[in-house]
């Protein structure tokens, strides 16, 4: 798959992109069937994108993603096409407004080619959770591709599209990215806006990109961040400049080596970490090797956390104003009938865990206490990024999974998500890039975690360890 | 913090959260909620006093506008997605009974 950046170019040269249109069409339709990435193409409307996109060419536009095929998570709004968010209740839904991060695509003359598939809700970590049946990993159809964006992950591996987005609440860009060997990014809380993006926890939901190599996933960063209006939580800021940045390497960077991001993984993964810290190192990084005990504490915190909110933002699915509805014999008993019928069973597990955790006699024991230690998480990243510009770890604790191998214990699921989760709690930026081959000559992500609005540093050390990749 | 769910406490959440479970699902998911609450207990049994809550990454503020008039959503868009609509409104099953 030619990059974002190759297609930008030559589409802008007056390339037109139709062409790009119909070669991700071709991609898509020849392993979409088996794989099930895309839950909905838009073929028409892509081929009506891309005719508009050559005219604005022929007028002299500017286009930073001109022609681009791009793949959405199905849970972002997209105006009159389907948007079921993996989930039974909003099967055939047609939301009558489009996200703001897609309308930002769209402006910068990206092509929305379809809409992926996830875990329900954005709820799992392997899209197993997907009311429309499983996402296959196109490294290794047996495996799962990671959750919750495992469509948006897998559209690039299998060259369905440059670049794509998801969404990350407790790593559901990052984990997808790294077992899928591509590059993704959870950006700083509040740089992208959230507005059309259906809400599953939301002190914790951010939107980023996915894309084959650091760059491209730069420039869609780039596209989509800024401040919105219509997002009472985006900051205030415009969006940064991230790709000018992608060359300033790590000389004199500080780095911290996480012994929390790194325990408990696979020894494929542990050695991976490793050589991408001599990478570093040899670029002319200072490495301080550290613990962050309180990064243990996050995976319970969040578990409490997200289905707290979530418990919350999932009560809209009453059968009143959209989507599914299933009678009953009162309002109430269609509101049971109704979300009963819509809801898989790893929603009900967490709108269960989250109505407990937050009722009368257990809310300070469990969602109160859980506010406390996310105060200590910030606090302790506060104090490492006094000392050091940023840290790295591992993504996940390990390669791409078998299917069903972790669906009957959902804590053996919930795991996958220990490393990610602290970043979510901070509200601060990371990123996976893919670094080395553990078993099965699987890929894995490398993790890089910063400060609130680090995207550019991070962007420049993960720049560093693709090179290095490649060159080996 | 005890982490013992019993059946009873699940079903009288399912109640809470409007969710129907069967037998077998009240079984599953007390065993299931149990365990996960479990791996709570850990940070239940910290002693956090005097640590501030935090809710939000940023700490939320109000935003304001000024109070002109902007072109909204169209309404027929909206209620053209909902399950049943009556005289530009939302339906749903009768609420008051009849008059004794």
């Amino acid at each position: 798959m030619t990059s974002a950046h190759d297609i930008a170019a030559r589409v802008a040269a007056g390339s037109s992109a139709t062409t790009e249109v119909e070669t991700s069409l071709a991609a898509i339709s020849q392993r979409n069937a088996e794989l099930n990435v895309f839950l909905y193409v838009d073929e028409e409307g892509a081929r009506a994108a891309a005719h508009q996109v050559d005219e604005r060419i022929a007028r002299g536009e500017k286009l930073p993603l001109a022609g681009v095929p791009v793949a959405l998570k199905d849970n972002l709004c997209t105006e009159g096409i389907p948007t079921t968010c993996s989930s039974k209740i909003l099967e055939g839904w047609r939301p009558p407004y489009t996200a703001t991060v897609v309308e930002r695509l769209l402006a910068a003359g990206a092509i929305p080619m379809g809409k992926t598939n996830l875990d329900e809700f954005a709820m799992g970590s392997s899209t197993e959770n997907s009311a429309f049946g499983p996402t296959l990993n196109p490294l290794d159809p047996r495996r799962v591709p990671g959750g919750s964006s495992g469509g948006s992950a897998a559209a690039i591996a299998a060259g369905m599209t440059p670049i794509s987005l998801g969404s990350d609440t407790g790593g559901s860009i990052r984990q997808p990215a790294a077992l899928c060997g591509v590059v993704g990014i959870k950006p700083t809380y509040g740089l992208v806006s959230r507005y059309g993006v259906i809400a599953f926890a939301s002190s914790l939901d951010q939107v980023g990109p996915f894309a084959a190599n650091v760059a491209d996933a730069a420039l869609t960063l780039e596209v989509i961040a800024g401040h919105d209006r219509m997002d009472s939580t985006s900051l205030p800021e415009t969006s940064p400049s991230l790709v000018a940045h992608l060359k300033d390497g790590v000389a004199g960077r500080r780095v911290g080596y996480v012994k929390e991001l790194v325990d408990g993984s696979d020894p494929d993964v542990a050695a991976a970490v490793a050589a991408a810290v001599e990478v570093l190192r040899a670029q002319g990084a200072t490495i301080v090797e550290m613990s962050i005990p309180e990064l243990q504490l996050g995976l319970s915190a969040y578990y409490l956390i997200a289905p707290a909110e979530a418990s919350s933002n999932l009560a809209r699915y009453d059968g009143v104003r959209f989507g599914l509805r299933v009678d009953g014999d009162d309002v109430a008993g269609m509101n049971e009938a109704t979300r009963t019928a819509g809801f898989g069973a790893e929603v009900k597990r967490r709108i269960m865990l989250g109505t407990y955790a937050l009722s009368a006699g257990y809310f300070d024991a469990y969602y109160g206490q859980a506010l406390k230690v996310r105060t200590l998480t910030i606090n302790a990243f506060q104090k490492a990024y006094a000392d050091v510009d940023f840290l790295i770890g591992a993504t996940t604790p390990s390669v791409a999974f078998p299917f069903g191998s972790k669906t009957k214990d959902p804590m053996a699921m919930y795991l996958n998500d220990v490393f990610t989760i602290p970043s979510n709690l901070a509200g601060d930026p990371a990123v996976s890039v893919p670094f080395g081959r553990g078993e099965a000559n699987l890929p894995i992500g490398v993790q890089l975690l910063g400060p609130g609005r680090s995207e550019a540093g991070l962007l420049a050390a993960a720049q560093v360890l693709e090179d290095a990749e490649r060159a080996r | 913090m005890s982490s013992r769910l019993t059946r009873e406490d699940v079903a009288k959440v399912a109640a809470l959260a409007r969710l129907r479970l069967s037998d077998e699902e009240l079984d599953l998911f007390t065993e299931q909620l149990s365990k996960i609450l479990g791996h709570a207990d850990d940070m239940a049994a910290l002693d956090l006093t005097g640590v501030a809550a935090t809710a939000h990454p940023f700490g939320l503020i109000n935003i304001v506008r000024p109070d002109v008039v902007t072109p909204s959503l169209n309404r027929d868009a909206f209620l053209s997605q909902a399950p049943d609509v009556q005289d530009f409104r939302f339906a749903v099953p009768r609420i008051v009974g009849e008059a004794p």
